[in-house]
């Protein structure tokens, strides 16, 4: 009864003096056309921020060890790759120890990763969101590769640390400054096919069992277990560069080891690519943007 | 009333949608390469049947007016709500609000069951359009009103339903919306929660809030509401005063009545055993009723048809007031529905005895079931199957005598009374 009664006072609360809030919301047929409207994404920036509060706040709680899980994932990958791509197969590392070179190479690859994976699926994952209230839907994407940005910042402390016990310091802590510009790719290439393949997942449900499969070949093809050098073969060179994560890793492995940089054609064929699958999901995803309340 | 008064303008606004969608039917990459393949080489493209589910709706909405949103099923009502809300986009037309739109659609939408109350409170405000620093300044105010203080740092996972739902409801209660839209379907709590919410709503325009109010329920529509928009396939019917459009419904045919008739066939109300055929209120001589005199005897008639020999079964129905208080229910105790009942045609006749409803708008449910102790079968239960008026011509030989002020209740029987003088 007192649950009634309470819930009855709300309704009543509901009834003093409105605030007068005089913004003006327009409501109209979609023109078709894709629209940026940063204004309007400024207006709802805090929810970003809470979206990937959120997403934090219930991992972290959910798993009992929390943060070591993020660490222990590159070690345990770092240590397989040492030892089959290292001291089996013999990959080179440019001279660089083989478990830090790899520990290295892994932590941008595992956050394009999860940041895949999650923002692939974002908008289905809050089919609640997003048929009851009102928000720019691409809020949901953007806090899906804003939140794995922590576990990588957590993987690069864990780096730091490996590389101070084991000597291998950056022989240039100026190039090594470098090395944020470079992840910050990582950013910008995961960004344009989470847009597109959360747009489409809407539709059509097969996305999250392409992921696993892509992500198993993708370390390869970014050149996460070799070192990024031109004694690759000239056509082989061009097409791991054709995927922006292998600019990514090299560049910042350069800036990290001083292993050999991508030279500026590779790197602007990385860049390039990753702009262009950014234009690319941004104009999809605004475009079907209208539509998910009705089609998911 | 000047402009600035209008807070919500829609012109013209119009949904369509295709028909796929509407099922909400999503496919997989491979259907749609099939299809393509399939497709290929005949020079036609994939045709899809397209419905417009709103069509050329305009209205204006006066800063305070509780408008009431009537229509059956598919008429549009949920749709002109999406619109509004934002979280669909018209096909054409445009509608401007003034002020910030809240909806009771939305209580505890994002609610996290691994997140603490304080975080929910967060987390729930802000999708619903706070700010953070309006959320921070009105927190102490949400919690205490919500009566979980002591649980406020535990997940809600560990809530009861109840304190799930009071939390909920008390981030959206300090929204503040300009605009409040409430579907009552949609609308949380049991049904005596939910009363008490639409009983509350009438003191709402008055504060100066707008409120939209889809209902199915005539009565509480012609209560608490000023206006009323009468939507059917997507178009607008009727615009005014509650109480007229709210009679012109039910006299249309659109909505419920006095005489119901459906088709004998499988989109009648029923199963696979029963199948409602009609509803009537009839007098003594079997005329239909539309108004009923207080001081006259009448009958609720059900029409069934009984499909195959299969177990007894017996024709209930249920009598709602305006205030959708239930005023009793009845079924027919004779034995001849206590062993299977035999395939045919049924018309049975409930007789309501003079001078026992109050005046005023009542609806009936009705059903037939079977009892399969301890539960109650309804092959089938139409809700506000038959609506009528309860009339008092006001000549002072029925219970309320002279007197012609209001006079409540539920029931007004006209009663024996004794008395005894002493000394």
């Amino acid at each position: 009864m007192a649950t009634q009664l309470d819930s009855a006072t709300a309704i009543d609360r509901l009834a003093s003096p409105p605030l007068h809030d005089d913004r003006v919301t327009t409501i109209r047929p979609s023109s078709g056309r894709p629209r940026l409207d940063l204004r309007e994404l400024w207006h709802y920036r805090e929810l970003l921020g809470i979206f990937v509060w959120r997403d934090l706040a219930v991992r972290y709680k959910q798993t009992v060890v929390g943060v070591a899980w993020v660490v222990f994932q590159p070690v345990l990958l770092a240590v397989v790759y040492s030892a089959i791509f290292g001291r089996f197969a013999k990959f080179p590392s440019g001279g660089v120890w083989y478990p830090v070179f790899a520990f290295a190479g892994l932590l941008p690859m595992l956050y394009f990763g999860s940041a895949l994976s999650a923002g692939a699926n974002c908008l289905v994952a809050n089919v609640n969101l997003v048929t009851k209230v009102y928000f720019p839907r691409i809020i949901l994407p953007l806090s899906a590769v804003l939140t794995p940005i922590v576990d990588l910042l957590l993987g690069l402390l864990a780096l730091a640390g490996l590389m101070t016990i084991t000597g291998w310091l950056p022989g240039d802590l100026a190039r090594a400054l470098l090395a944020p510009a470079w992840l910050l790719l990582a950013f910008v290439a995961v960004l344009g096919p989470v847009l597109l393949l959360s747009a489409l997942n809407v539709r059509y449900r097969d996305v999250p069992y392409v992921i696993p499969v892509f992500m198993q070949v993708l370390p390869l093809l970014s050149g996460v277990p070799f070192v990024f050098t031109d004694r690759l073969p000239s056509h082989w060179q061009w097409i791991l560069s054709a995927n922006p994560m292998t600019t990514v890793i090299a560049g910042y492995r350069w800036a990290l080891f001083g292993t050999p940089a991508p030279t500026l054609p590779h790197a602007m064929l990385g860049v390039g690519v990753a702009l262009g699958l950014l234009a690319v999901g941004f104009l999809y995803f605004r475009r079907a943007e209208p539509g998910f309340a009705d089609q998911i | 009333m000047s402009a600035a008064d209008v807070v919500i303008r829609a012109e013209g606004l119009g949904k369509e949608y295709r028909l796929g969608e509407l099922q909400a039917s999503y496919g997989t990459l491979r259907d749609s390469m099939v299809n393509a393949v399939k497709h290929l080489g005949r020079h036609e493209r994939r045709k899809h049947e397209h419905i417009w589910a709103l069509e050329d709706v305009s209205f204006e909405l006066q800063r305070g007016e509780v408008l009431g949103l009537i229509g059956g099923n598919g008429a549009g009502k949920s749709t002109l709500l999406k619109l509004l809300t934002r979280i669909a986009t018209p096909t054409r037309g445009t509608a401007e609000i003034r002020g910030r739109v809240g909806s009771l659609l939305e209580v505890g939408t994002g609610f996290h069951p691994e997140l603490t109350g304080r975080e929910n409170v967060y987390l729930n405000g802000a999708i619903l359009g706070m700010k953070r620093r309006e959320i921070s300044a009105r927190f102490d105010e949400i919690v205490e009103f919500s009566g979980v203080e002591r649980f406020i740092d535990t997940p809600v996972k560990r809530y009861s339903s109840g304190m799930y739902v009071r939390l909920a409801f008390s981030v959206a209660a300090h929204l503040e919306p300009e605009v409040l839209l409430v579907d009552e379907v949609l609308a949380v709590g049991d049904a005596e929660f939910q009363r008490r919410c639409l009983g509350r709503m009438e003191s709402l325009g008055e504060a100066g809030r707008t409120v939209i109010f889809v209902s199915h329920n005539m009565q509480t529509v012609s209560q608490l509401c000023d206006r009323a928009i009468l939507l059917d396939q997507g178009r607008v019917v009727l615009d005014g005063d509650s109480a007229d459009v709210v009679s012109r419904y039910l006299q249309s045919g659109l909505g419920s009545g006095s005489n119901r008739q459906w088709a004998d066939d499988a989109a009648a109300p029923g199963d696979s055993l029963v199948r409602l055929l009609g509803a009537r209120v009839v007098t003594d001589e079997g005329e239909v009723l539309g108004a009923v005199d207080v001081r006259q005897r009448f009958g609720i008639e059900l029409r069934f048809r009984v499909l195959t020999h299969g177990e007894p079964v017996r024709p209930k129905f249920k009598l709602v007031d305006r205030r959708g208080d239930i005023a009793f229910n009845a079924w027919d105790i004779d034995h001849r529905w206590d062993s299977p009942t035999a395939p045919g045609v049924y018309t049975t006749t409930a007789w309501i005895p003079p001078n026992l409803l109050n005046e005023g708008l009542y609806s009936a449910d009705v059903a037939v079931c079977s009892v399969s102790a301890p539960r109650l079968i309804h092959h089938f239960q139409e809700r506000f199957a038959l609506a009528f008026h309860v009339q008092d011509p006001g000549l002072g030989d029925t219970a309320r005598g002279n007197y012609t002020g209001q006079w409540r209740g539920v029931v007004r029987p006209l009663l024996d009374w004794t008395v005894e003088e002493a000394g």
